[in-house]
């Protein structure tokens, strides 16, 4: 009688078949053929598109930028993240209506937000410029600089995105017990002691796993950058996911692509699982 | 004859013209036209249509750049024949791809396309001929050749004309005519300021009057906005600038590549200078200059913060917008050339006494009808009413709209004097300068052949790596001639030098 369990699974299986292996067995399919703008379809190359990427010097600095872009923006997130989640955690008046501020970049739209930023940044028209020339700092090449440009990315990124971090390890704060709080007070320990014997353990777990969604979340980064310097100047802000939009979307080389989004897909679980096993081994006091 | 048939006809006859007193009696200004223009695609012809009961599917461009233009000929198409009309918009980003997939699936999803000319080398064996009727209407009968040829594909007439564009020098006119300006220019280098009429000429007046309020409005003013940013047709700029160096006027068989071995040119001297000259005028642009868009280029010159500037007529016609301060401050010129002109026959540079001017005809707006739509009938007489003279004329008005001088009639000066109010000399340079180009010597088309988008993207990536300084000039384009020759072996030679012939055919005639 056990075995209609499957029957009533069957329908939430199928939808799961449809929805996710098939555009990934398709994928994989149209990898292994040349589907250009010139030569529609299913052909058979083998595996030619993947001997291809592996000369692409132009992907590989891509994904090179991608990983430097990623592990800044995120280490910059969960600090600053942090920092926010414990000024409002307890004693600060008016907590909810900061709570609900720091929020808001998060539930902006990604692209707007790059278009305001943008203005923001635009070394003529843009307001930043003028206000740090009246606060004696001096105009910065934000755009038009290789080194200004990644770092304009980073910033926008940060700000959008640190919001995430603060919602998590906030309420992570927000269910620790209060016992090992006053048997650190009993032993006298101050603020920074308790900080980092007590509360930063305590949230090792939930660290990993805003860290990891966020890494994930970056190692996608494509608005931002097609809206705030479309990979420039040079190449110098050129991720793999842009990279991937402009042979996939834009040269319509779709077999190429779909090879580039899989070996960037294969990449990043390696990747990422690596990371995941190593910020737990460093941040989950009782993983084994 | 009975009398009770005198009386039927006697009353038919009476109906049938109070119908068509009714009809002539219509007022089609309310569309906002200045007046009916009788034709096969007038108001009139489209009224006395009727496509009750039938569905007419258009993709066309984001609001308002030829997207406003085509949901407003749809609305009124719908109210005159009775069609239920829609209208897909999409951004500039997708547009090429939303069009293709349906290609390439062989789904009908439209019947009428709006899309980039250049594409026409991708799209051309989805197209429908434009049928002879179309073709022998006094609206068609009025586009250019340089419009026209660039609507052909081996003879046949593929896209249906509705707009025209092209490059062309902008400049501030009230700077060039004053005397303290001219003053300094020639204390400065120590000859006369005149319109450029090379490129080394062009970046030597931009750099006098870089950084510099000649206007005296307070605020320092610039000496060139140009389109730089990678992905943002930086690539048509680059070609401006490099065309009066590689497009030797005796040498045909082409610019891009040489046609008979499909060997790539760009990374021939000719090409090399031109980009040194694009690399070397990024110290007289604006902060943030080297990464200007089309947008940010428009509003720069346009809002009067540059001398110079080339590109579409975007730029321009901002600048001559009721409001702007410099309305009626600009005029327009050929885009600059070149005295020294690499000749590839010979493998020297050729040197002339006139500079060697170049026009470059490049992108526009084009429309089509799908080979697979059921509904052609009325697809073409959409386009045709589209672009009928009276639209046409009204939406040259509109600069949002983006339709640009693509007709005869649209090359006379007493237009924009009359309808848009401009100064007599404004609208002489501009009309004038238009029609040059249309009508050059030696022009230089896009490259509308297979694969057009990638050979462009890497056209633009080399390009990018020099200005920013991550290769020289030489060494960014031979990476991009490498990967243009692994492009055409990709496609297949054949295809592309087939087609590119027809472009050639345009060049060399």
């Amino acid at each position: 009688m056990y075995r209609q369990k499957y029957l009533f699974l069957l329908p939430g299986l199928l939808v799961l078949v449809a929805i996710i292996l098939f555009p990934l067995l398709f994928t994989i399919r149209v990898s292994f053929s040349s589907w250009d703008v010139y030569n529609p379809g299913l052909n058979w190359i083998g595996g030619e598109n993947y001997g291809r990427l592996w000369e692409d010097a132009r992907y590989w600095q891509a994904l090179g930028r991608l990983t430097l872009l990623s592990v800044t923006t995120v280490l910059i997130q969960y600090v600053l993240g942090f920092a926010l989640a414990l000024m409002v955690w307890r004693d600060l008046a008016a907590r909810r209506l900061f709570r609900v501020l720091f929020l808001i970049p998060m539930m902006t739209t990604p692209v707007v937000m790059s278009v305001l930023w943008r203005t923001i940044f635009h070394e003529s028209l843009g307001p930043l410029n003028p206000i740090l020339e009246s606060l004696g700092i001096g105009a910065a090449p934000w755009l038009s600089s290789a080194g200004w440009a990644f770092a304009a990315v980073v910033m926008v990124e940060v700000w959008q995105w640190t919001p995430f971090m603060f919602l998590l390890l906030l309420a992570g704060l927000l269910s620790l017990p209060n016992e090992p709080y006053l048997a650190a007070k009993i032993d006298g320990a101050g603020p920074v002691r308790t900080f980092f014997s007590v509360t930063f353990p305590m949230l090792g777990a939930i660290s990993v796993g805003a860290i990891l969604i966020r890494l994930i979340e970056a190692s996608k980064i494509m608005e931002t950058v097609y809206v705030l310097t479309s990979g420039g100047p040079g190449t110098s802000t050129e991720t793999s996911s842009y990279y991937i939009y402009i042979r996939g979307m834009r040269d319509f080389q779709i077999g190429y692509s779909a090879a580039l989004s899989l070996t960037y897909l294969i990449i990043m679980i390696v990747a990422l699982t690596v990371i995941a096993k190593l910020l737990v081994r460093a941040l989950v006091k009782d993983a084994a | 004859m009975t009398k009770t048939t005198l009386r039927g006809a006697f009353a038919a006859t009476t109906a049938l013209s109070l119908i068509a007193s009714t009809a002539m009696a219509e007022d089609y200004t309310k569309y906002g036209i200045k007046a009916d223009v009788p034709g096969t695609c007038s108001f009139e012809a489209i009224d006395a249509k009727d496509y009750t009961g039938r569905t007419l599917n258009i993709i066309t461009h984001a609001i308002p750049v030829i997207g406003e233009p085509t949901a407003l000929h749809a609305q009124q198409f719908q109210e005159l024949t009775g069609a239920t009309v829609n209208v897909v918009h999409v951004p500039f980003g997708d547009l090429f791809q939303r069009i293709m997939i349906p290609f390439q699936t062989q789904q009908a999803a439209y019947d009428v396309l709006f899309h980039a000319s250049l594409w026409l080398g991708d799209f051309s064996p989805f197209f429908a001929e434009v049928p002879a009727a179309y073709q022998e209407t006094s609206g068609m009968k009025s586009v250019t050749d340089t419009y026209r040829g660039v609507s052909l594909v081996d003879g046949k007439l593929l896209q249906y004309p509705m707009d025209g564009d092209r490059h062309y020098l902008k400049y501030r006119s009230d700077v060039f005519a004053n005397p303290d300006m001219q003053a300094k220019f020639k204390e400065a280098t120590g000859r006369d300021l005149t319109v450029p009429a090379t490129w080394e000429e062009y970046n030597e007046v931009a750099a006098v009057f870089n950084d510099f309020d000649f206007d005296g409005d307070g605020a320092p003013n610039f000496g060139t906005a140009e389109v730089t940013k990678r992905d943002d047709l930086m690539f048509s700029a680059f070609i401006s600038r490099v065309a009066a160096y590689a497009k030797h006027p005796d040498v045909k068989g082409g610019f891009f590549f040489d046609l008979e071995t499909m060997t790539p040119l760009i990374n021939t001297p000719g090409w090399v200078r031109g980009l040194e000259l694009f690399v070397a005028a990024q110290a007289s642009m604006p902060p943030g200059g080297t990464s200007f868009g089309l947008g940010d280029e428009i509003f720069s010159f346009g809002g009067g913060q540059t001398l110079m500037s080339y590109s579409w007529d975007d730029a321009f016609i901002q600048a001559m917008q009721a409001d702007s301060p410099i309305r009626n401050k600009v005029a327009a010129a050929p885009l600059p050339g070149a005295k020294e002109v690499w000749n590839r026959t010979t493998g020297a540079w050729d040197t002339f006494e006139t500079p060697n001017q170049v026009s470059y005809v490049t992108w526009g707006w084009s429309s089509a009808v799908a080979a697979a739509s059921p509904n052609q009938d009325m697809a073409f007489d959409y386009l045709c009413f589209f672009s009928n003279e009276a639209n046409t004329m009204a939406d040259l008005q509109i600069g949002r709209f983006g339709v640009n001088p693509y007709r005869a009639e649209h090359f006379d000066p007493a237009f924009y004097q009359n309808d848009l109010g401009w100064d007599a000399a404004v609208a002489t340079t501009y009309a004038d300068t238009l029609k040059a180009v249309d009508s050059a010597p030696n022009q230089v088309f896009d490259l509308r052949v297979p694969g057009v988008g990638e050979f462009m993207s890497s056209l633009a990536a080399g390009v990018a790596r020099a200005q920013s300084g991550e290769a020289t000039a030489q060494e960014a384009l031979d990476g991009v001639a490498a990967e243009w020759t692994a492009i055409v072996d990709r496609i297949g030679k054949d295809k592309v030098k087939a087609a590119y012939a027809n472009v050639v055919a345009l060049e060399d005639k």
